[in-house]
């Protein structure tokens, strides 16, 4: 049934990602890609993949931002301009678009977990929730002819065959600089969302009316070079000696 | 949004396919008249037409029954209910006229009626998109039944000069609602191009508390799903001038044309049918310039990541 779920649901998983630390390495989507391609429903095609006009889907894409500072049009002139790497899945919206929209009942939101998940069996391929989803978040698979989208990997967090510390979305798991985490942000006492709530996590686009699930965790104010600079001059320093190297400092301070 | 010929024909046929019918099932027109079944045969067509053209876009069309499913919460699914809903009394309407030569007003005016709702319920499926802030608004049904309508009156107007059976009705009713589509259509447009856009690269990524954000980089070098299905660009740049050429042969020329068999009180015979066939056919033309800018015009929110 492609109505929403009438309650709000108890948990809400989903992620939280912090642009502070995204390096932008793409390492998430290509093991998004690898873990997908080979489990829950069909394969994520590929069309020309060696020719010259490469395409396919995927459920999890980074995006490069250049910010530049209110004011400033030439680098510097308010501020540096800095670059934001910007990676973008399903963010399992609580008044999702995509599942009431569908015509056959293959899109729909799971009542216990709130996770948005396409049964490929029912889908017809007609695409409307890609049309609906403001965020680019779902993908036709050409070769299935079926939608696809981000699972929040629902085949690897409760596989208990899988060792504790696997069982989590395959973009989480794989993250070298850990910009990605997966929780239950209906739980106030869970790590994300102590998360969102000390750093200030964020809604995409929230006049669409989503209500997504997943956060974003925004830059960290940048501190300036000089800060830094400063710090390295200290170590000609020596107060906050003690012991044998206060003693030290003292007689070499006087010879 | 890319302006699929599949959807373009779908929205078009089926919507002065149903037109045609809503005006046939009224029952001003004589039920013996050879023109009069003509009609009903190619109101159905086009229907059938229009809602066949609307499966050629599916993936896996084998499984398009199961669209009947969901008409609790999706406009497609009623769309489709409707569809078929609909096909009864016409079905029935067309029977009576075609071979036994009769009108039936039960079938009819419940005929005519379904018909503006299937239309309103295609019209509903773009306009309940609020990702697509073009199409988010009353104007658009608006647009679709009065297009229908006037599509509708336009060729019935030219049956009753094949002799259906005279009724200057049709073509003062045809003459008024092309001026009041193409005028709601008018509206639907400044509302587009004065709109400020809903969601912006900075509400999209959260950062406009850092600055003005704009792309850097794709995900990717090529094209992908998304931006081939909903950037589209091309041939946007002649967007105005297609416009225009939309309105000289879509309102201008049937108007002027049925304005003139109108005050010269034409009567049925060739000439006068020939004419009205030139206004039909310049109405369908521009309905479908009309249709194509409807989707080439509207910008997506997700071209907010994608730089477009």
């Amino acid at each position: 049934m492609t109505s929403l779920p009438s309650l709000s649901t108890p948990k809400k998983l989903g992620l939280v990602i912090d642009l502070d630390v995204c390096v932008g390495c793409h390492a998430c989507v290509v093991n998004c890609k690898e873990w997908n391609t080979g489990g829950y429903g069909s394969a994520l095609s590929d069309q020309h993949p060696y020719g010259a006009d490469v395409s396919g889907a995927w459920l999890n894409r980074v995006h490069t931002f250049e910010v530049v500072p209110d004011g400033g049009e030439l680098v510097g002139e308010a501020g540096e301009a800095r670059i934001v790497h910007f990676p973008k899945s399903c963010l399992h919206c609580e008044d999702a678009p995509c599942v009431t929209v569908c015509p056959t009942g293959a899109s729909y939101k799971r009542a216990e977990d709130g996770i948005v998940l396409v049964e490929e069996d029912k889908c017809i391929g007609c695409g409307l929730c890609a049309w609906s989803c403001p965020y680019g978040a779902r993908e036709m698979d050409l070769a299935a002819g079926v939608m696809k989208k981000c699972t929040l990997c629902i085949d690897r967090i409760y596989n208990e065959t899988l060792e504790e510390a696997d069982r989590q979305p395959a973009c989480v798991r794989t993250c070298p600089a850990n910009a990605r985490h997966f929780g239950d942000l209906a739980d106030p006492g869970s790590a994300v969302s102590i998360m969102v709530a000390e750093r200030g996590g964020v809604d995409l686009m929230p006049e669409q009316g989503t209500r997504p699930v997943n956060k974003y965790l925004p830059p960290r104010p940048r501190k300036p070079l000089a800060a830094s600079a400063s710090a390295l001059q200290r170590e000609e320093g020596t107060e906050g000696a003690t012991g044998f190297f206060a003693w030290l400092d003292g007689v070499l301070d006087r010879i | 949004m890319h302006p699929a010929p599949s959807i373009i024909v779908f929205t078009t046929l089926s919507g002065l396919g149903y037109g045609l019918a809503c005006a046939l099932g009224l029952g001003l027109f004589d039920p013996a008249a050879l023109a009069t079944k003509a009609g009903w045969v190619l109101a159905l067509a086009l229907v059938a037409a229009g809602l066949s053209s609307s499966t050629l876009h599916l993936g896996n069309p084998q499984r398009a029954w199961r669209a009947f499913s969901q008409w609790r919460s999706s406009w497609l699914s009623r769309e489709g209910v409707m569809a078929v809903v609909t096909f009864l009394p016409l079905a029935a309407s067309a029977w009576l006229c075609v071979v036994e030569s009769r009108y039936s007003v039960v079938a009819g005016l419940i005929g005519s009626a379904l018909c503006l709702v299937t239309v309103f319920c295609t019209a509903m499926i773009y306009a309940s998109l609020k990702s697509v802030q073009a199409w988010h608004t009353p104007l658009t049904p608006l647009c679709y039944l009065l297009f229908a309508l006037a599509g509708g009156c336009v060729a019935a107007s030219f049956l009753a000069f094949c002799g259906a059976g005279m009724s200057p009705l049709f073509i003062l009713a045809a003459v008024i609602l092309l001026a009041a589509a193409w005028t709601a259509r008018w509206f639907w447009r400044r509302r587009m191009l004065d709109m400020r856009p809903l969601s912006t690269p900075e509400s999209a990524t959260g950062l406009s508390a850092i600055g003005r954000v704009r792309l850097f980089e794709r995900p990717h070098m090529t094209e992908n799903y998304l931006t081939r299905e909903m950037g589209f660009k091309v041939a946007r740049k002649h967007a105005g001038k297609l416009w225009r050429l939309a309105l000289l042969v879509g309102a201008v020329v049937p108007v002027v044309l049925l304005f003139f068999l109108l005050i010269g009180s034409a009567q049925p015979g060739w000439p006068a049918a020939l004419v009205a066939g030139v206004a039909a056919l310049a109405s369908l033309l521009g309905i479908v310039v009309e249709r194509w800018l409807f989707f080439a015009e509207a910008r997506h929110a997700v071209m907010n990541y994608y730089g477009g």
